[in-house]
């Protein structure tokens, strides 16, 4: 058998204790939990999940608030919770005396929701704060726990802001919402259930754009029997803001 | 005020009650018929839960409630540069390139948009850490501090993490962020403590709109379930393979 | 000129477009430049002392040693950025504890210690052990117990011991050289693997990484080889000098072409990511890509060498160019890391906006900490060439070995 030769000697001594130095280490340093599960400290799902919980959750109000609760699921803020406006309560739930949820009265709080902004899903009740009786809180008026509107709104635009700016400034601007659309009576009141009518049919255009219409002659004309016959006239052109492009 | 007298004495029976909350709050949860999720006990299986969010478009408002909560939920800085979720308002003209904002995530509302700019759409998205199935934080986590729990919910063990932010460059969605004061890399746990006691995220118990849903892939009687099943869902950047689990529904191709 | 000063202006207003918000601060700044940096001259520089011992380059053998050493300073020192930029660096030493073998960046200690105490100590050991032994029997006091303990106790210098250093020595190079491409092509996979940033995502990365490191590397040690020489009042070894030009300028032509490469193929596919990294490229990086890292660190040097090494110039001009050649390149190349490292996060992940980097200047991350980690080296290297003068030359050959003169 050959010599080992003297250098391996030195060198194998070295590198054995470095790797049982690591080794060493690894015993003693790697936590104690780490590799339970998976490639982590399986301590750490427990230290996660017993962070302190801030918000208590709108169930858990019913249990004293039973009266409020139950008013607010007859009304249309019933998917709000409280701590929306309230703010986090779970330190309430736990001392009641102690921690007060505030209860906002100021007018930002309601228009945070209400406020008028063109991203907003149109239908979603929206006022424009500068000339919606400003100054004055919204409490005065309305209820927040039963959101009716103190009387029903007199014109169309109170809701349907974003398509009244367009037909502002469209040729359209002079025709009233009525002419095309059939609102019943309590449609101001309670629009959810008493929907306003959309047109259906093509000769509801035709009643101005036909060429055998009896109007002014300044109102752009197409035969309507045989302009696109397959498409209602929506379809293509916006009737809120009609300009044919 | 003859109404009201039984109900303060309940009311104080009640708060005695509450001295042995732990236990009321899980009852509450497991009686309530509309918590269909976990029930927060000791025999708590993860192995039984696998987490997502579903998220709507077309029911945001843009209040920022979310972002809000969440700072409170689990006391992010309130810095404009730190979210675990934050709102972004897309508005998307006739031609040319959408424009995006999200000033304070989203807290303080959003400006007025320009009403002289004609638009085509607009509407609010919603963003916070996907919990991919595939993370790519997880993946090139050094040391294994972040890591995917086995209730599917990817999490960052803030006293092992060593914040090198290899994390924070792997994310294509811009949810982590180093914190300021633990020096970690930190994000969205799905407001982990809360889930495992049966509750909902806090962000979506504030959501006025129920925008968000939050519930469990692969079990029937999960509210995502549902929406999953009637609305047409997307996830963001799909083409990067994170399979992420936030899904998005009337998000269109300029959401990413 | 107007739209370069109102760019400048743009850059120092912050953001522009959308960014998320999170992504408000940059999260690797000039020390994760400063890293690769390191590390492509610690592989360029072993590379170059590789080809001589390898391929038996002769012309090379007065830089042999001296890359080696150079490789050494600049290794110890390229851990240092890394750890000072960690949030937790007193947590660093759970990358050895539990690596996650999935992340690129774990890996980084082991191929760091493998290629510090397999290949670049060991192979230095094996070359210097003759030296160290005589070293130690001629000096007195404790000078030669220094020396015998570098030794490690292996004291013998029988022929048969000799040229097991010699074999050894050979055999750690040819690991080596592999060893070298894994350190520095590994570093690019640390950016290449990233799929969420379209700027680093590149199976070019790694490549591009390593050739710009020989490059660096190479150009190191012109510098560090005509400055040496210099202050030891000895002539430079033209010979040796034209070959580190040569293999200057071809390691120039590869990386150049492979980044060229890599920009057309971005520009054709014209991918999603497309118009934000143009007008990045445009707006944040045009002085430190176009100007700094094309123009003045790429295409000046290589003219520059390229009249050196093909036309009939005098000596001295020669000298002149290389040296200046090299300063170049060093420029370009920290101009490319840091058009890499900060490039990559100069654009939002959402495609639609820009933000700036706000370079520190005293705290842990700042200018003032980067610029002594790039000196630092240079000190190690001082008291490494005291302790093992590296100027009789590489002699790895046992006839060789016996008495130190010079080679020259």
């Amino acid at each position: 058998m050959k010599k080992v030769p003297q250098q391996i000697i030195p060198l194998a001594i070295i590198f054995i204790v470095a790797i049982a130095a690591l080794v060493t280490a690894r015993h003693f340093f790697v936590p104690e939990t780490f590799g339970d599960y998976g490639h982590y400290r399986a301590a750490s799902v427990d230290e996660i999940a017993s962070q302190e919980v801030v918000y208590a959750g709108s169930i858990i109000c019913n249990d004293c608030h039973d009266d409020i609760y139950e008013t607010k699921m007859n009304f249309d803020h019933r998917g709000v919770s409280c701590e929306v406006c309230h703010g986090p309560a779970m330190a309430h739930t736990e001392e009641p005396d102690e921690y007060t949820p505030r209860i906002p009265r100021i007018r930002n709080q309601c228009t945070i929701c209400h406020g008028y902004n063109s991203a907003r899903p149109s239908g979603f009740p929206q006022v424009v704060e500068e000339v919606h009786n400003p100054g004055r809180p919204c409490l005065e008026c309305h209820n927040p726990h039963k959101p009716l509107l103190p009387r029903a709104p007199q014109a169309c635009d109170a809701c349907h802001r974003e398509i009244a700016l367009q037909k502002a400034v469209s040729h359209h601007t002079s025709l009233e919402c009525k002419t095309c659309h059939d609102a019943p009576p309590d449609h101001m009141s309670n629009p959810r259930f008493a929907r306003a009518q959309k047109p259906t049919s093509r000769a509801l255009c035709g009643k101005c754009h036909d060429t055998e219409a009896d109007v002014s002659r300044g109102i752009p004309r197409i035969k309507l029997a045989t302009h696109n016959e397959n498409y209602l006239c929506w379809d293509c052109h916006y009737p809120h803001h009609p300009e044919a492009r | 005020m003859e109404q009201d007298k039984p109900k303060i004495q309940r009311r104080d029976f009640l708060r005695s009650c509450f001295k042995k909350l732990p236990v009321l709050v899980s009852a509450a949860y497991i009686i309530s018929p509309d918590e269909l999720l976990a029930s927060a006990s000791d025999d708590y299986n993860p192995d039984e839960h696998n987490y997502a969010m579903g998220i709507s478009i077309h029911k945001c408002i843009g209040c920022g409630r979310c972002a809000d909560a969440c700072k409170t939920e689990n006391k992010v800085p309130r810095d404009e540069h730190f979210f675990r979720t934050w709102i972004e308002r897309y508005i998307i003209p006739p031609d040319g390139e959408a424009e995006v904002d999200s000033p304070n995530g989203g807290i303080d509302g959003f400006p007025k948009a320009d009403e002289k700019k004609e638009i085509l759409r607009t509407y609010f998205v919603p963003k916070l850490c996907n919990h991919c199935e595939n993370p790519p934080c997880v993946q090139v986590c050094p040391v294994g501090a972040t890591y995917t729990s086995r209730d599917g919910v990817v999490l960052v063990d803030s006293s092992y993490c060593v914040g090198c932010r290899y994390c924070i460059q792997a994310c294509p969605y811009g949810a982590r962020y180093l914190h300021p004061e633990t020096h970690t890399a930190d994000k969205c746990t799905f407001c982990y403590h809360r889930i495992v006691k049966g509750m909902r995220p806090a962000c979506v118990e504030v959501c006025p709109t129920q925008a968000r849903v939050f519930g469990e892939i692969g079990k029937r009687n999960s509210p995502l379930h549902r929406f999953i099943r009637f609305n047409d869902t997307i996830v963001l950047k799909q083409w990067l393979n994170t399979k992420p689990k936030v899904y998005y529904s009337g998000a269109d191709g300029e959401v990413r | 000129m107007e739209t370069i000063l109102a760019n400048a202006v743009e850059a120092i207003a912050g953001a522009t477009g959308y960014i998320y918000p999170n992504e408000f601060e940059l999260h690797w700044g000039i020390l994760i430049v400063v890293y690769p940096y390191l590390t492509g001259l610690v592989a360029g520089a072993f590379i170059l002392a590789s080809l001589e011992r390898v391929f038996k380059v002769s012309a090379l053998i007065p830089v042999y040693r001296l890359s080696l050493l150079t490789a050494l300073s600049f290794l110890l020192i390229a851990p240092l950025p890394l750890l000072a930029h960690l949030g937790r660096p007193e947590r660093a030493l759970e990358m050895f504890l539990t690596p996650h073998t999935k992340s690129a960046m774990a890996m980084f200690g082991f191929v760091y210690v493998w290629y510090l105490m397999v290949v670049l100590l060991l192979e230095l050991w094996f070359d210097y052990r003759q030296d160290i032994i005589n070293w130690a029997r001629k000096s007195t006091g404790l000078k030669k117990y220094f020396y015998y303990a570098l030794s490690l106790g292996s004291t013998s210098t029988s022929d048969e011991a000799l040229a097991f250093d010699a074999k050894a020595g050979r055999f750690i190079t040819l690991i080596g050289i592999p060893s070298a491409f894994l350190l520095h092509g590994y570093v690019g996979f640390i950016f290449g693997s990233v799929k969420a940033n379209p700027w680093w995502s590149s199976v070019l990365m790694p490549i591009v990484f390593l050739f710009s490191a020989i490059v660096s590397g190479i150009a190191l040690m012109v510098l560090i080889y005509m400055v040496t020489t210099m202050f030891r009042w000895k002539r430079i070894n033209m010979d040796c000098l034209n070959k580190l030009g040569l293999f200057l300028i071809v390691a120039m032509i590869v990386d150049f072409s492979l980044e060229l490469l890599d920009f057309i193929q971005r520009l054709y596919e014209s991918e999603e990511s497309i118009n934000i990294l143009s007008s990045m490229i445009s707006n944040r990086l045009f002085i430190s890509l176009i100007i700094s890292q094309i123009i003045i660190g790429s295409i000046a040097p290589m003219a520059a060498l390229v009249m050196a090494r093909f036309r009939k110039v005098p000596d001295e001009m020669k000298r002149m160019l290389y040296f200046i050649a090299a300063i170049l390149i060093q420029v370009g190349i920290f101009s490319t890391r840091w058009n890499v490292v900060l490039g990559g996060q100069l654009f939002s992940k959402s495609l639609r906006g820009l933000t700036t980097y706000k370079l520190e200047m005293f705290g842990l991350e700042g200018l003032f900490v980067s610029i002594v980690l790039l000196i630092m080296p240079f000190v190690i290297l001082f008291v490494l060439v005291k302790i093992l003068p590296p100027w009789e030359g590489g002699h790895h050959e046992p006839m060789r070995l016996a008495p130190a003169e010079s080679k020259k």
